[in-house]
């Protein structure tokens, strides 16, 4: 069904016999909508508030609201394009996803549309029961169309959303930081996931070519649980940044973590691991050759 | 494509400039191993900056080329190697061990000097006259 959505030029399906009979009978079917076009539209918003759904909004929003999504479901029904409907349930849905309205109330209120008009067909052909099922042959496709191009519309918004939102927090996760002179900082705060671990690998090499680090120290105090995988990505960013010519101190594993790498046999042999991120960045000074002294004792020889 | 090596003092430099073929990295082992005797080089220096790929059996022979020069008494560096490279060779598990990096020519040599200046201090090197 997602494909189809995806696609408003394909003509609508015919299920029945004559083609040109579906296209006349949606003609009526549209031209009874317009003209009972209050009355369907304050019953959908009852049916809407009945159905406690959009409790996020108000009565005049979702009467505002309900008008617009009725008049755009017309005009898709009328001619059978969804570019249209398509932009305003992205539009919609950019509106309404930030006050914390839900996939399934949207889908709730389209498929309430779609029943409140199938209603009204139903009390106005009820004494004509062929007529009603051609009717109906006509109206369910181009409904269920709508239905899903709204959902979908819906859907997609929601996932661009949280791709961002995504992207947002893995950049500003990752941040390699220069303390001295070839000596860099990457501290790994929060969950471990084996895109992160790739992304944070690459950026941390990368940084060690601009900055021609010779020391990194890693520090993981932020990681509040690590597995086998997790261990892996470590060991593998060890290696990588070695091949690279950089010495890597991996510093703040926590106890817990410290019992679990051991408990489940990860070989962290080849990896130089010190206490705290202050003892590191000691240890990595050293090795760079660096000495810290309080001022007094280098006063007297100036 | 043969790859020129240079004798600068003590030691001597492989630039690598564009992908190798596996006869290409095997002759660039045997002259290597060959001139390290030759010369009485102390250090060998193999740069990969160009190289944006590196399989298996590139990363076999350098290797061995560390290990064999070691053997005929010259320490190796490979320098130069990209970070992109550096990533994939880690994922295939191709990662080097025993063999000294560096991360650029300039950082290369230095490292060769320090080993250098350990060895004499352990009074496991060869005495310099010069």
């Amino acid at each position: 069904m997602a494909a189809k959505g995806k696609d408003p030029q394909a003509p609508l399906p015919d299920s029945v016999a004559q083609p040109e009979s579906t296209a006349a009978l949606l003609r009526e079917l549209v031209a009874l909508l317009r003209q009972n076009r209050t009355q369907l539209r304050e019953e959908w918003a009852r049916r809407i508030t009945r159905a406690q759904l959009l409790t996020a909004m108000t009565e005049e929003e979702i009467f505002a609201e309900a008008t617009s999504v009725y008049d755009n479901y017309v005009e898709a029904l009328e001619t059978g394009t969804f570019e249209a409907l398509q932009a305003y349930a992205r539009n919609l849905s950019e509106r309404i996803i930030p006050r914390g309205v839900e996939t399934h109330e949207v889908v709730g209120i389209v498929l309430l549309l779609r029943d409140v008009l199938a209603r009204s067909l139903f009390g106005k052909y009820h004494e004509d029961f062929d007529k009603l099922y051609r009717i109906l042959d006509a109206y369910e496709p181009a409904a269920n169309r709508i239905a899903n191009t709204v959902a979908v519309g819906f859907v997609q918004e929601r996932e661009r959303i949280i791709r961002q939102q995504q992207e947002a927090i893995r950049e500003l996760s990752t941040p390699v930081l220069q303390v001295r002179e070839r000596l860099l900082i990457l501290p790994i705060i929060g969950v471990i996931d084996p895109q992160r671990a790739r992304q944070l690998t690459e950026q941390l090499l990368r940084a060690i070519r601009t900055n021609r680090a010779k020391v990194v120290v890693i520090d993981i105090t932020g990681v509040a649980a690590m597995d086998s995988n997790v261990a892996n990505h470590l060991v593998q960013t060890v290696e990588a940044s070695r091949l690279l010519g950089a010495t890597v101190i991996v510093t703040g594993l926590s106890p817990e973590i410290a019992q679990t790498l051991v408990t489940i046999g990860v070989d962290l042999s080849e990896m130089a691991t010190v206490g705290d991120l202050q003892g590191g960045i000691e240890e990595a000074e050293r090795l760079l050759g660096y000495k810290v002294l309080p001022l007094e004792e280098v006063a007297p020889k100036a | 494509m043969e790859v020129p090596i240079l004798k600068q003092g003590h030691y001597l430099i492989a630039s690598i400039q564009s992908a190798l073929t596996d006869a290409d990295l095997s002759q660039l082992r045997e002259a290597l191993i060959e001139r390290v005797g030759k010369f009485r080089a102390r250090g060998v220096i193999v740069d990969v900056t160009a190289l944006d790929v590196m399989d298996s059996f590139a990363v076999r022979t350098l290797r061995d080329i560390a290990h064999m020069a070691r053997l005929r008494g010259a320490e190796t560096v490979i320098v130069g190697i990209q970070p992109e490279v550096a990533f994939a060779m880690v994922q295939l598990g191709l990662t080097l061990k025993g063999v000294s990096t560096a991360l650029d020519l300039e950082e290369g040599l230095l490292f060769l000097d320090q080993q250098a200046k350990l060895r004499i201090e352990r009074g496991t090197g060869r005495i310099d006259r010069g």
